[in-house]
């Protein structure tokens, strides 16, 4: 099939962007949209032009690398798909295809469809985790672990970390990111000691980050490629409130004694 | 070169206890004082960095990604293994050790297996205890699965994410640890060279992706944990930044290169498809669980699968190797696979293909324990063929996944460059000609969690270490010749794309250098990369510049080395006058065509050792003692 491409070309952070037309005339409708994207690259450098930049590595919508809004949408038509499972056969012959890079505040472009993500490690690191140095730990089924329960928290640990959530929410949020983690060990046994530490701890970097806030438009689960549902983001918000509650008991005691 | 495996002496079930023993260790107040360099981050390098920062050393973590947490760890599938014995089916140390010597052929160390089935069970309490969230059972416990060359099930998974949730536990570690400053990350910064000062490792060379900029950063110490080099291929498993570089400079440094040959073809992939393939998408062994191989019994029957009666189809691994069927180890069903289709029994467009059904196990389990077992695999798959697993059979054919060889290591884990160790993939270590599935997982973790957090203290605290900095000379010839070498990549200019010649060394190694090797298509196969390498240092166009973002650059340094370790993989697996796992060498095979080992001549591991550019590499020997398994021909029927 024959596509014509409009793609957002930007050199560098600091540069103006801009969206440039490319032919795209021998594309298969067996091809990925990053392999479909290898086809134009191929003949801009044939030709002696610079390639387009674009995050990618797995190849099979696991890595969370690869990520670009297409024709306006967070990965592409395909629900529950990350741009690298999306396959030609998605389009028709003769389409215009309109190709840019995730939109947020957070995330400044780094090339092309490149951009910075590295605010939502800095989420992670903040609290999205359980403290269990290497060699303290006891025997794996000395916790048994309801199988609804490790259902329900695999089912939100499933979060490739693409930020195609961010880039889908009107308000540029990362409440789904974010609620997954908090969810993922909020529901494990393990999780609970730290579980209201982290949700302060996370939400305040998702502040300090300058993600958006959430008002539960409902965007980022239509765009989520691991459908993650916005359940996650009730939880958060319940354990947030929790925590603030607990914390303000835990000042309010030790500012009495 | 000599090569000193130091494996400890005593009985197999007290060498790794001893050693912990016996090794020097760093006072907890002086670690701080020391600085480790940590290049990848995936199951071994994110769970080493967290683990030594953890210990309080200084750790600086590298990877080429944007985050630690995409490391091509992310991508496995099936499971991890561990002698848990949770089934009480029999499992035990000694059995997973057993079954991995085995499985690889008996070309692994006893020692270092061993010590790895015993860690197994630590690793499995480990990821427990960090919140991954493993398949349990209805009673809370946990679940198995079984994988190839093992006749106990003893496979532990998340879904058909195990390696997803077993890196996300470590890179959330390692977060952690970023959090305390423990751990300074580096992402987007990939290793171009590795710097030794008076013959020990003390830095590496870098270019971080972003500005472009090409730097040396020092340290006491160098643990590389940066994957296999599978995509020598170009088609492969991989994640397509995967690449063998960091390895392949500190061999051509001084680090001896083990069993080079030694490479894993998947059996189960989804074949290709048409020329601007970029990778191969694995389809998890664990579907061989359920799932039965088969052919049609008659050469070039195009029905569709389901007009084939069943006495006209061919279940052939379960035919040729009763006990196992269907779970029998990868390079056997590999080759099976290759073998009818070069019968002409294959299916699908070009014949390169086979069967894998779920029509029994779906009429006998139901399609929604089907789905709840495998259901985002037959998604992938319906994905990228548009053809519904639950109705109709997948097609599969084996593909290029995992390198066993890898940098030669002692049992500390260390090469033979004084401080640098390696982990994970990287090195050669616990596999010997052919890996079990579920294994590759468990050896990064335990090498990462357990091994070398301990063993480069035992380093540290004897080496001497004077100090360095930027102005040492050493360190500033390295930076040189990286920067001369990204210039002179950018200088070519020629007509012919990175990926062009990629595809095409990837054809050459596939044809002479893949499933079936001789000694006629290595020798072409010698004579073919270094033209092409010729080709390529006169033909290449590298657009862009080296001051800023540009992936093309990145990649043509990857193309540049594998067009290098083609060459060694070659005059390896040529000189390896033997079949062994995953390397078979057509002259060496039995009447039923089996692979036909040579232990008297071959029991060994081959080290490679640089000379320089133009010379022929050296070949050094680590004999392999084998005190508690007796040496004997694999069998799966
Ligand atoms: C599709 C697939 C499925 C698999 N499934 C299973 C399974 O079910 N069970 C199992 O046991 N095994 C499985 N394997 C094998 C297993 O995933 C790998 O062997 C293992 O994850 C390798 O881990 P690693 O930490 O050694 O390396 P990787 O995870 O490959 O990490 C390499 C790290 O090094 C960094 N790096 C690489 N080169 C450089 C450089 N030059 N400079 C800086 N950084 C660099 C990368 O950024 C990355 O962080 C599978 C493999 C594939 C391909
Ligand atoms: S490239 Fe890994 S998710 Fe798309």
């Amino acid at each position: 099939m024959r596509l014509t491409l409009q793609v957002w070309r930007q050199p560098g952070p600091a540069s103006a962007g801009e969206f440039v037309r490319y032919d795209a005339p021998d594309i298969t409708e067996h091809m990925s949209f990053l392999e479909m994207l290898d086809v134009v690259n191929d003949r801009l450098i044939r030709e002696g032009k610079e390639p387009i930049a674009f995050d990618h590595d797995c190849r099979e919508g696991i890595c969370g690398a690869c990520g670009m809004m297409i024709n306006g949408v967070a990965h592409g038509p395909s629900k529950g798909t990350a741009t690298c499972q999306l396959h030609m056969r998605s389009f028709s012959d003769g389409d215009e295809i309109w190709i840019e890079p995730w939109r947020a505040t957070a995330f400044p472009v780094v090339r092309d469809l490149v951009v910075n993500r590295s605010a939502l490690d800095r989420i992670i690191a903040s609290g999205g985790f359980i403290s269990a140095p290497t060699g303290a730990a006891q025997d794996g089924n000395a916790i048994p672990i309801a199988k609804q329960d490790a259902d329900e928290s695999m089912d939100a640990a499933a979060c490739i970390g693409c930020g195609a959530c961010v880039a889908a929410c009107p308000n540029g949020s990362a409440s789904l990111f974010t609620g997954a983690k908090i969810t993922h060990l909020g529901l494990l046994p393990q999780g609970q000691p730290e579980r209201y530490r982290r949700a302060l701890k996370m939400v305040a970097q998702m502040d300090l980050e300058h993600f958006g806030s959430c008002t539960l438009f409902g965007e980022c689960q239509e765009a989520c490629p691991k459908d993650i549902s916005i359940d996650v983001i009730s939880r958060m918000n319940r354990d947030f409130l929790v925590a603030a509650v607990k914390e303000r008991e835990e000042r309010s005691v030790a500012g009495a004694g | 070169m000599e090569l000193k495996s130091k494996i400890p002496a005593g009985p197999l079930a007290d060498k790794w206890d001893n050693h912990r023993f016996d090794m020097k260790l760093v006072n907890p107040a002086n670690k701080r004082k020391f600085t480790v360099i940590m290049v990848g981050s995936g199951l071994a390098g994110g769970s080493a960095a967290a683990t030594m920062s953890e210990l309080g050393y200084n750790v600086k973590c590298f990877c080429y990604q944007d985050s630690p947490r995409r490391a091509h760890s992310i991508a496995a599938q099936g499971g991890i293994n561990a002698a848990k014995n949770y089934k009480n089916d029999g499992d035990s140390v000694r059995r997973l050790f057993y079954d991995t010597i085995k499985g690889g052929d008996f070309r692994a160390r006893e020692g270092n297996v061993y010590r790895l089935a015993q860690i197994s069970r630590n690793i499995i309490d480990q990821c427990v205890a960090q919140g991954v969230p493993f398949a349990r059972e209805y009673g809370g416990l946990l679940d198995n699965r079984s994988f190839g060359g093992a006749q106990v099930s003893r496979t532990f998974y998340a879904r058909g994410q195990t390696g997803q949730q077993l890196l996300l536990g470590a890179y959330q570690a390692l977060e952690k640890e970023i959090a305390k400053g423990g751990v300074t990350m580096y992402p987007r910064t990939e290793m171009l060279d590795l710097v030794i000062v008076d013959g020990q490792a003390r830095g590496i060379v870098v270019r971080d992706h972003v500005s472009g900029r090409i730097e040396a950063h020092l340290a006491d110490a160098v643990i590389l944990g940066t994957g296999g080099y599978g995509n020598v291929f170009y088609l492969s498993t991989n994640a397509q930044g995967s690449n063998g570089s960091a390895i392949w400079k500190a061999y051509r440094r001084g680090a001896a290169f083990a069993n080079p040959c030694f490479t894993q073809i998947h059996p189960t992939c989804i074949p290709v498809a048409g020329d601007y393939q970029s990778k191969l998408t694995l389809m998890s062994e664990s579907l061989r669980n359920d799932g039965r191989v088969w052919v049609p019994k008659k050469s070039g029957d195009e029905r569709a699968p389901e007009a084939i009666p069943e006495e006209e189809r061919d279940y052939y691994l379960e035919r040729k190797y009763p006990s196992f069927g269907n779970l029998s180890p990868r390079d056997i069903a590999s080759r099976a696979a290759k073998e009818v289709c070069d019968e002409g029994r294959g299916v699908g467009p070009g014949g390169r293909g086979v069967f894998l059904d779920f029509g029994a196990a779906i009429k006998r389990l139901g399609k929604e324990k089907i789905a709840e077992r495998y259901g985002n695999l037959f998604e992938m798959y319906d994905r990228i063929t548009d053809e519904d697993p639950y109705e109709t059979p997948m097609r599969i054919y084996p593909a290029v996944h995992y390198t066993m060889g890898g940098l030669w290591v002692d049992y500390n884990l260390m090469s033979t460059i004084p401080g640098l160790h390696v982990i994970g993939e990287a090195n050669f270590s616990d596999h010997g000609a052919n890996r079990l599935g579920a294994s590759a997982l468990m050896q990064g973790l335990a090498d990462g969690y357990f091994v070398v957090p301990l063993t480069i203290g035992d380093y540290l605290a004897q080496a001497k270490l004077p100090p360095v900095d930027e102005n040492t000379p050493e360190v500033r010839e390295a930076v040189a010749v990286a920067s001369g070498r990204v210039k002179r990549l950018l200088g070519v200019n020629g007509t012919r794309t990175v990926a062009s010649f990629h595809r095409e060394l990837g054809k050459i190694m596939w044809e002479f250098c893949g499933m079936a090797r001789n000694a006629e298509g290595l020798k072409e196969a010698l004579v073919r990369i270094p033209a092409l390498r010729e080709q390529f240092w006169r033909d290449v166009r590298v657009p862009g510049s080296g001051d800023d973002f540009n992936q093309n650059l990145d990649q043509a340094g990857r193309v540049a080395d594998f067009m290098e370790l083609a060459e060694l993989m070659c005059l390896d697996a040529l000189h390896r006058e033997e079949s062994c796992g995953g390397h078979f060498r057509t002259e060496h095979e039995t009447p039923d065509g089996e692979a036909l080992r040579d232990d008297e001549h071959f029991a060994y591991v081959a080290a490679w050792e640089y000379k320089g550019d133009g010379k022929a590499p050296v070949l050094n020997k680590e004999q392999l003692q084998y005190e508690n398994v007796k040496l004997a021909t694999r069998s799966y029927k």
